[in-house]
């Protein structure tokens, strides 16, 4: 295929990154495109803080002592990495980045259909960002992520006020990108994009934004209802007084379960677009990779007591929620069999993005199966609270959906900047994220099942092995994340200049320039093929 | 405009689902402990003046009725009809927060506050004080948050009500009108549900 | 847009939810036991059919419209009911408490 040279010297294309300049430009923009990259900023930011969380935690857990911290601190370690990498990174990584970037290019609209509530979702996010920030510089939190109470109610003397109030604001955040993204897809497509045409990554963050919609207002409630018991001193989960906490853990898990789904789905979204195109072939099952997102969005709000099996829930509820949550597999492994299937008989390419999603597909699997190990309810009982349900999700959050991210981010660099990153060090990078992250997580899962206790800052002499790899894997991983930073950055002035449609790629926002103008498309679209049509392109073009 | 106007007012329905979803959470909570302690909550409804209840039910379905014709006014163009409308609306919703202060501080004078310190005694029916007080807790956050949604439904009435006096709506734009009234009517019917489960809990029964 | 309700229909509407509201009163001054909550909660529901169908205009919205309004009430009735379930059915268990 031909690309269009541009050369740097002459004068730039009108695009949306020079379309106006200066802080204003950017702070009031209603342009999703650049709002994307505002997110993409602050994300990264938040993103670096839950990484430094993560090697301090590493670093404690080189010995089998409580040397480095003490208990207290080490509690508040690993409290304020959950709580930063879930809440500020993980929930609106690929919507509020590559989604808002992406979606309105994809289903050939100008701009989503609220843009002033789009640059109001980003502001929103930094203001719970900064509470959060605050309860860390103030002296943090020790709760653990799910400020489970009593404990978060009563007995910490840490800034759970503060830290929940952070955590509240940017649920709106995400409950304002989903409610975007579900009336843009709705009402905003072009003529001739119908549901059976849409690109699946829309597919994908669409199911996402279900899940936004209907599940962040109860974490709200949550955090409204332990913020106000703590705040004006009264009861509502305290047992002292008849409160019941786990009432408090069937609100949280109501939202948090789901949450992870609104986590890996843009991811699988990312990786539906990526295998078809380096594979050059439509991909396998359309339909029912689109069914199964709406299936994991339905099925995932109902599966919510597999993190209470062992709290004293009824046995009966404890089987419902174990059969729940195999069935909630299947979706996924489908979609799983039909990127294989897509890949087979194609013609594979191994660019950067491809590689990631082998990554993807491999890593999510191990994450996925090992759910199914929790989902059981008499194995759950061992291995609950253990280095096994830490490697778990880590596998399918980090091995799942920071690879795609990574894989998503590269695949569509081109398209957001006009520069191509620089492939050789790509690959190194994501052979670097593969090993590191499988070294570092790995061996949690044998410390786990041999007994190792998940948010202790020591642990039993004959793990330490173990643990030492785990803390190397975590420096190859680091090094794997900072690598293409710099990159990334570098490309931004001496990359190779992008054309319209490096990849050969399918899909409405490759047939706009790179990068795309303020209004996307000089002329609606008309879409008169299915999506992935690979094959009828390659007949046209000759290799 | 047509597609904005479907855009608009779908979207105003997408938030509104988690406004379901922001409440629902509240009421799911409040209905377990309801269920665990029932003497307890029905001791609590000596507490709950039901006439309040039911006059505020009505003062806020007049108020959806005032805002339903409004929408309608603008709708046909009929500015003064319109705004007539709004200040009625506005009016009674007012009112409902008139009545909320009456009952609140009548609260606070019989000590059934638990959320600033000293006033809370339960000392009539000791044995379920504790329980009384995840009641009266959920009270006031449940009216609590009820309440901040009819302020923010006040001052939405009232940009409303600047734009409409400026004769910024037609019947072919009449949109803003339109979403606000499903905000108001979404907050009226929280209050719907709101009254028989605060308010009617065991007035027939004894206290134990 | 959609077509204009006549003002008689919403007077009759808003007198239905009047009356409807006394009704609520009234049944709660006679003791019919666990009924009481439950006729309570079924004229509440009815009442809130009512302004969604008329006043809320879901009677001439479009059938997506209509789908995430019960959407949003099912995803509510998922959180009740197995929430609750949790605690009925601890009962069921020897040993167990009801609550």
């Amino acid at each position: 295929m031909s690309t269009v040279l541009q050369d740097p010297q002459t004068t730039e294309t009108p695009n949306y990154l020079n379309a106006e300049y200066g802080w204003k430009s950017w702070l009031l923009t209603t342009d999703h495109k650049r709002i994307a990259l505002l997110y993409l900023i602050s994300i990264s930011v938040m993103f670096a803080l839950g990484g430094v969380f993560a090697m301090l935690i590493r670093v404690e857990l080189l010995t089998p002592e409580g040397d480095l911290v003490n208990s207290d601190t080490y509690n508040k370690l690993f409290t304020m990495h959950g709580v930063v990498m879930v809440f500020f990174f993980l929930v609106p990584s690929i919507p509020a980045t590559l989604g808002n970037f992406l979606i309105p290019m994809m289903i050939g609209a100008k701009d989503l259909a609220f843009p002033r509530i789009n640059l109001l979702s980003w502001y929103i996010y930094v203001a719970g960002a900064l509470f959060a920030i605050a309860a860390i510089v103030m002296g943090g939190v020790d709760t653990g992520w799910t400020f489970y109470t009593p404990f978060s109610s009563t007995y910490s003397n840490t800034f759970v006020i503060t830290a929940a109030v952070g955590v509240f604001i940017s649920g709106f955040s995400s409950i304002t990108t989903g409610l975007n993204f579900i009336v843009t897809i709705h009402k905003m497509r072009a003529p001739g994009m119908t549901w059976g045409r849409l690109p699946l990554f829309v597919w994908a963050n669409y199911a996402t934004s279900l899940i936004q919609v209907l599940g962040t207002p109860v974490v709200a409630i949550t955090l409204a209802l332990l913020a106000l018991e703590r705040g004006f001193h009264i009861g509502i989960f305290d047992p002292a007084i008849g409160g019941d906490p786990i009432l408090f853990q069937h609100m949280f898990w109501f939202y948090s379960h789901p949450a992870v789904y609104i986590m890996i789905l843009p991811g699988m979204g990312v990786i539906s677009e990526v295998v078809p195109c380096f594979s050059r072939k439509g991909i396998f099952g359309y339909s029912f990779i689109a069914a199964s997102s709406l299936g994991i969005a339905i099925v995932g709000f109902l599966v919510w007591g597999h993190h209470l099996f062992v709290t004293g829930m009824s046995m009966y509820a404890g089987l419902y929620f174990s059969l729940l949550s195999m069935l909630v597999a299947v979706p996924s492994a489908i979609k799983v069999f039909n990127w294989t299937a897509t890949m087979y008989r194609g013609s594979i390419s191994y660019a950067t993005p491809m590689l990631y999603a082998f990554g993807f597909i491999g890593l999510f699997t191990i994450g996925g199966l090992t759910g199914l190990f929790l989902a059981t309810l008499g194995v759950d009982v061992h291995l609950t609270d253990t280095y096994f349900v830490i490697a778990h999700f880590h596998y399918v959050m980090v091995g799942g959906m920071v690879v795609a991210y990574l894989g998503g981010l590269h695949f569509w660099w081109p398209k957001i900047t006009g520069r191509m990153y620089p492939e050789g060090w790509g690959k190194f990078s994501a052979l670097l994220v593969f090993v590191g992250f499988n070294v570092t997580f790995f061996p949690q899962f044998i410390t786990g099942y041999l007994g190792q206790p998940r948010r202790y800052h020591a642990y039993a002499p004959e793990f330490q092995v173990l643990n030492v790899m785990s803390t190397a894997g975590a420096s190859i991983l680091a090094l794997g994340y900072i690598i293409p930073l710099i990159y990334f950055i570098w490309s931004l002035r001496y990359g190779k200049p992008a054309g319209n449609n490096p990849w050969g790629a399918t899909g409405l926002e490759w047939t706009t320039q790179s990068p795309p103008t303020t209004f996307n498309f000089d002329v609606t679209p008309i879409v008169t093929e299915e999506a992935y049509a690979y094959a009828k392109h390659e007949e046209a073009h000759v290799g | 405009m047509d597609q904005q106007f479907d855009s608009a007012t779908f979207g105003m329905w997408v938030f509104l689902l988690t406004e379901i979803m922001f409440f629902g959470g509240m009421f799911g909570a409040y209905t377990v402990y309801r269920n665990m302690y029932p003497e307890a909550f029905a001791s609590t409804s000596a507490y709950m003046n039901p006439l309040y209840g039911a006059l505020n039910t009505a003062v806020l379905i007049v108020s959806s009725l005032s805002m339903a014709l409004a929408v309608r006014a603008a709708h046909l163009g009929q500015q003064k009809a319109l705004q007539i409308c709004l200040l009625i609306t506005m009016f009674f919703g007012i009112c409902f927060l008139v009545i909320k202060g009456f009952e609140y501080h009548e609260h606070w004078v019989d000590m059934k506050v638990p959320l600033f310190g000293g006033h809370w005694n339960y000392s009539e029916a000791p044995q379920f004080a504790h329980q009384a007080q995840i009641l009266f807790c959920f009270y006031f956050f449940m009216t609590g948050f009820h309440a901040v949604h009819m302020l923010v439904g006040l001052g939405i009435m009232t940009t409303i009500f600047m734009m409409a006096r400026k004769g910024t709506f037609s019947p072919t734009y009449y949109t803003p009108v339109e979403v606000s009234g499903l905000y108001w009517h979404f907050v009226d019917i929280v209050w719907i549900f709101l009254f028989p489960l605060l308010y009617l809990i065991g007035h027939t029964r004894h206290l134990v | 847009m959609h077509s204009v309700t006549p003002v008689r229909t919403y007077v009759l509407i808003w007198v239905v939810l009047t009356i409807m509201t006394f009704v609520t009163y009234g049944v709660a001054q006679i003791d019919l036991g666990p009924f009481n909550i439950v006729i309570a909660l079924a004229i509440a529901a009815f009442k809130m059919t009512l302004v969604i169908w008329f006043f809320m205009h879901v009677r001439t919205d479009s059938p997506l419209t209509k789908l995430f309004v019960f959407a949003g009430f099912f995803w509510m009735a998922i959180l009740f009911v197995f929430t609750l379930g949790d605690y009925v059915s601890r009962a069921w268990m020897p040993g167990g408490k009801f609550w």
